[in-house]
């Protein structure tokens, strides 16, 4: 972490970046969040340790309409959004200084506190420079311990790798963290009856509040006027007047992330329910790596996209069909 | 408020026996915003379109629904009625209510409900509907024809004799088709080559016709008047100025192992050949597959001996862009695969063969020089079975539905040729029915059985079995006799199914035209527009479009020269003016648009924005409404909405959704 002040604020006192994008502490041990910094004090409250799982990609959509440089700190999977919103002409690839901060996976408070962990003071070894593969949690009860990889998010078991997609220069050692195979629980819903399915889905979206959490740290959400904000369709800011809704809302938006989704996983991670919304997208991304061959969003700015791109070898709608 | 009114026809019985007209005009006068409504026998008569105009004049109309047949039937006559009665053409709408409703319900009840809400889906798109005024486009003045076999040349010819100029693109090396490969044709037995070489030869001399041979459509972009189309000539390695087409390098081409597609693969030709002797160009190229001077870098030997200093090895493909108006597709046919039906013993035996082949066999330039032999042993036959409907007709998926149509006639050729020049020898034909319509047609096969004794068989065979001895053990049934037969032959020919130039699929997406199950190009409509594609400006001829003979392919061909010259004579079109556009305020300039637009008619541009107070310069989708074609492409991958259609918005199509829900 202090590698990344120290680099921050040379970048700020030579003046190749006007502003820093990051993290700072929350008022939990457990909840940094987004910050800009203008200067070198500002810098003494940066933070940068297991929790800051937030994908800063999408801060740089505003962040490049402002006058300089952005130096911003991007993980390996954070990297897959930055080049999909390069891509879509969203972000400025020269507003931006892209620091590639290591990363050995990002935790779940969710999961920590389903451990029975309650009442957290101070949590040590979420640093990345900690050695240890075990977090000690001090709590008003007691100080406890948990294996690192078991309160993981569940993006960083199916990590898509170690590497930065985009940078200028990167700092800190990232570690592989991939124990589970990214497309298990996709097949085995697939592999369910559609009563089946339509249960699942009933149970899990019927949680939803419409916080619009979800989409609101998506970075491939990231229409200038959503279409469930638009007063030019019927759908903005209705009432929850019947859980069908809910089931669009999310439907919907899986519709429209299709193809540009990079999996970073942002929507499971703050939804304040625990809905698995990721999985959606993965059904997505499942169905066009097995009909038009594998793709990974965001992994370049250049290619087409398979959705957006016609090509002779493309499967034949009554494939993609029958496929359901 | 619109005041819309609603006009139900009856289409004399084809309606109104199965749907409650009345009910639907009684029921569309509660519809929002319609202030008139009536049935009639028929709309589209000239007293229908008098009512429809009255009405426009007597009740201050500013939008009409006409519920008859498809919109591809008759949604012009109502335009134009409209038009002529000074309302707007684009605010009729036409609810399909033969078509969708009653042509497929029975129950009366059941249909009049569903006219009903066809009714009210209408009447919610127009309430939401605004005039619209077409462009113009300009036409170029110039038809590609895609492929130069019978189809391609007349079409081709009967185009440039109109005045205009034609290319003709073909991928083999030569132009002349299926249609050379043939002996003799049908019904007169004149021979294929004799009355297919003048026109060849006319297309190729024709000051207004420009053959591209061993060359491939690669890009089609534009529309109707206006195509832009990229053709890929392929490396001939030949230089076809220099070239004498003296053969020589043909001759001492060391490398003489490759199949001959001319003769269906029954011999070989050199690496560097021309397909036959009548081929045009009569420039040869080189297969670079077979040359050992590609495979190996050593040989040369044909530029040694090429005294005009032709030969040129470097030589790259080329892409050439041309501008054209009009598109005729005349890609032809192949037979089918027979690995499905290993029955007839087609992979285990030579001297089982296509009726494509035994034409290559009769011919003089064929691989037997024209004399009837086996294949396998080069004996003359004294037994020869046919087996019609190979793959046609054919219930299961193994083989094509429909009736390949020329089958029955060339086998009674074949039957009769042989039986002329080899009294000897015992024909059989095993046939489900003899099909000979067409003029002259059925004398024709009454001559094969009547005067040369061709045995036809009712049945259809269920296995030919290789014999030790080389004889081919044909076991079939005899319909009318009801026996089963077991048959010795020494040779048995198949008349496979033909089926659409499989690069047909390639052509018709790049074309945007429509293609059916079977890979047939769909025509505009089955009985009326039989030689145009429903993409405008896309003209089919000969077997693309369904089996065909000569006759009628070169019939077909005339006609698609006559639509494509209609075409070319305009000097203007009206174009479409339900095109896209961006709303700027919600447009994200992400590129989604520009990326799934077929006709390449979004670009982007930095606008100056004022998004309720905030001015800034954004990236915003630009649609050029010349280019755009109204496919809608954008409007669906748009994220934001930002896209939308005119005449076909948003809005609409979710209001026909709502009235239909409702």
């Amino acid at each position: 972490m202090q590698e990344l002040v120290n680099r921050a604020k040379e970048l700020l006192a030579d003046g190749t970046v006007a502003r820093v994008l990051g993290w700072k502490a929350g008022d939990l041990p457990y909840n940094p969040e987004p910050a800009y910094f203008e200067t070198a004090e500002e810098l003494d409250d940066f933070v940068y340790n297991g929790f800051c799982g937030a994908n800063l990609s999408k801060y740089m959509i505003e962040a490049s309409k402002l006058e300089g440089k952005t130096m911003v700190c991007l993980k390996p999977c954070d990297t897959y959004s930055f080049n999909q919103l390069i891509k879509e002409h969203r972000v400025d690839r020269d507003k931006a200084y892209i620091v590639g901060a290591g990363c050995k996976g990002k935790l779940d408070i969710e999961k920590i506190k389903k451990k029975g962990i309650k009442g957290i003071e101070l949590i040590e070894g979420a640093e990345l420079t900690d050695e240890a593969d075990t977090l000690t949690i001090q709590t008003i009860y007691g100080n406890k311990t948990v294996a690192y990889a078991d309160v993981m998010l569940e993006r960083c078991h199916v990590c898509k790798g170690k590497e930065h997609m985009v940078y200028d220069e990167l700092i800190g050692d990232s570690k592989e963290t991939k124990d589970a195979e990214r497309f298990d629980r996709v097949a085995e819903i697939e592999a369910m009856s559609p009563e089946e399915k339509f249960a699942f889905f009933q149970k899990e979206l019927s949680k939803c509040i419409r916080c619009n959490a979800c989409r609101n740290v998506c970075p491939a959400c990231s229409c200038r006027k959503c279409v469930f904000d638009s007063t030019k369709f019927d759908s903005s800011q209705k009432a929850n007047v019947d859980s069908f809704e809910e089931k669009m809302f999310h439907i919907i938006r899986a519709f429209h992330v299709a193809g540009r989704c990079t999996d970073c996983g942002e929507c499971s991670r703050v939804c304040p329910q625990g809905i698995p919304l990721h999985l959606f997208n993965r059904k997505f991304i499942k169905d066009i790596d097995e009909l038009y061959g594998e793709y990974q969003a965001g992994a370049d700015t250049t290619s087409k996209a398979p959705l957006t791109n016609y090509t002779f070898e493309d499967a034949e709608p009554s494939i993609v069909g029958k496929r359901g | 408020m619109q005041r819309i009114g609603v006009f139900v026809c009856h289409c004399g019985s084809n309606i109104a026996a199965t749907v409650d007209v009345n009910k639907v005009a009684e029921m569309a006068l509660m519809e929002p915003g319609v202030v008139h409504a009536e049935d009639y026998q028929y709309m589209c008569s000239e007293a229908g379109q008098a009512k429809i105009a009255a009405a426009i004049h007597e009740k201050n109309l500013t939008g009409m629904v006409v519920c008859s047949c498809s919109p591809r039937m008759h949604e012009a006559t109502f335009r134009k009625a409209a038009e002529r009665a000074g309302l707007n053409p684009y605010m009729v709408e036409i609810a399909n209510i033969r078509e969708h409703c009653s042509w497929i319900h029975k129950d009366m009840e059941e249909a009049t409900k569903k006219a009903v809400i066809l009714m009210r889906a209408a009447v919610a798109k127009v309430n939401l509907s605004a005039p619209l005024q077409p462009g113009e486009s300009r036409v170029t003045k110039r038809a590609l024809v895609i492929g130069g076999g019978i189809a391609g040349i007349q079409t081709a010819l009967d185009i440039a004799d109109a005045g205009y100029e034609v290319d003709i693109v073909e991928k083999t090396p030569s132009i002349g088709g299926r249609m050379s490969q043939l002996d003799k044709t049908f019904p007169t037995l004149d021979c294929s080559a004799c009355i297919l070489t003048p026109k060849m030869v006319e297309a190729s001399a024709h000051e207004k016709i420009n053959i591209y041979t061993y060359s491939e459509v690669e890009k089609v972009s534009g529309f109707v008047g206006d195509f832009t189309v990229d053709i890929r000539k392929k490396a001939r390695s030949v230089d076809m100025d220099k070239c004498t087409g003296c053969g020589v390098c043909q001759e001492k081409c060391p490398s003489k192992k490759a199949p001959s597609e001319f003769n269906r693969g029954l011999n070989t030709r050199s690496a560097i050949y021309t397909p036959f002797a009548q081929a045009i160009p009569n420039v040869p190229v080189i297969d670079r597959e077979a040359c050992i001077k590609f495979k190996t870098g050593k040989c040369g030997v044909c530029s040694k001996v090429c005294q005009a200093g032709a030969i040129d090895y470097e030589q790259k493909d080329e892409i050439v862009t041309e501008k054209y108006g009009a598109i005729v597709v005349a890609t032809g046919f192949d037979t089918i695969n027979l690995d499905k039906y290993d029955e007839y013993a087609y992979s285990q035996s030579k001297d089982v063969i296509t009726s494509l082949e035994l034409e290559r066999v009769m011919n003089a330039a064929g691989p037997t020089h024209g004399h009837l032999e086996r294949l396998s042993d080069g004996k003359a036959p004294k037994e020869i079975v046919f087996i019609q409907c190979v793959g046609s007709r054919c219930a299961d998926d193994r083989g094509k539905p429909y009736c390949s149509k020329i089958c029955c006639m060339y086998t009674a050729k074949h039957a009769m040729l042989i039986r002329d020049k080899y009294p000897d020898v015992n024909v059989t034909v095993f046939y489900i029915d003899v099909r000979t319509p067409g003029k002259n047609f059925d004398e024709f096969y009454r001559r094969a059985v009547e005067q040369y004794g061709v045995n036809y068989i009712k049945g259809q065979v269920g296995k030919v079995i290789p014999q030790p001895d080389g004889k081919l053990l044909v076991q079939g049934s005899d319909l009318l006799d009801n026996k089963q037969i077991l048959k010795e032959a020494d040779m048995v020919v198949l008349a496979t199914a033909i089926e659409p130039n499989p690069d047909v699929r390639k052509i018709a997406t790049m074309l945007t035209a429509s293609i059916d199950t079977n890979n047939f190009l769909t025509e505009a409509h089955a009985k009326l527009r039989p030689v145009e594609s429903p993409t405008a400006g896309i003209f089919l001829s000969g077997v693309c479009q369904g089996p065909k003979d000569i006759p009628e392919t070169v019939a077909q061909a005339g006609a698609a020269a006559v639509k494509a010259i209609g075409l070319l004579a305009k000097d203007k079109l009206l174009t479409n003016p339900c095109t896209a556009q961006a709303d700027i305020l919600l447009c994200n300039g992400c590129s989604t648009c520009e990326n799934v637009c077929p006709y390449g008619a979004i670009t982007y541009e930095d606008k100056e924005v004022n998004d309720h107070g905030i001015r800034e310069t954004r990236r915003i989708a630009v649609v050029n409404s010349a280019l755009c074609q109204g496919c809608g492409a954008c409007t669906v991958a748009c994220p934001s909405g930002a896209m939308d259609l005119q005449g076909f918005s948003n809005r609409q199509i979710i209001a026909e959704v709502d009235a239909i829900c409702r």
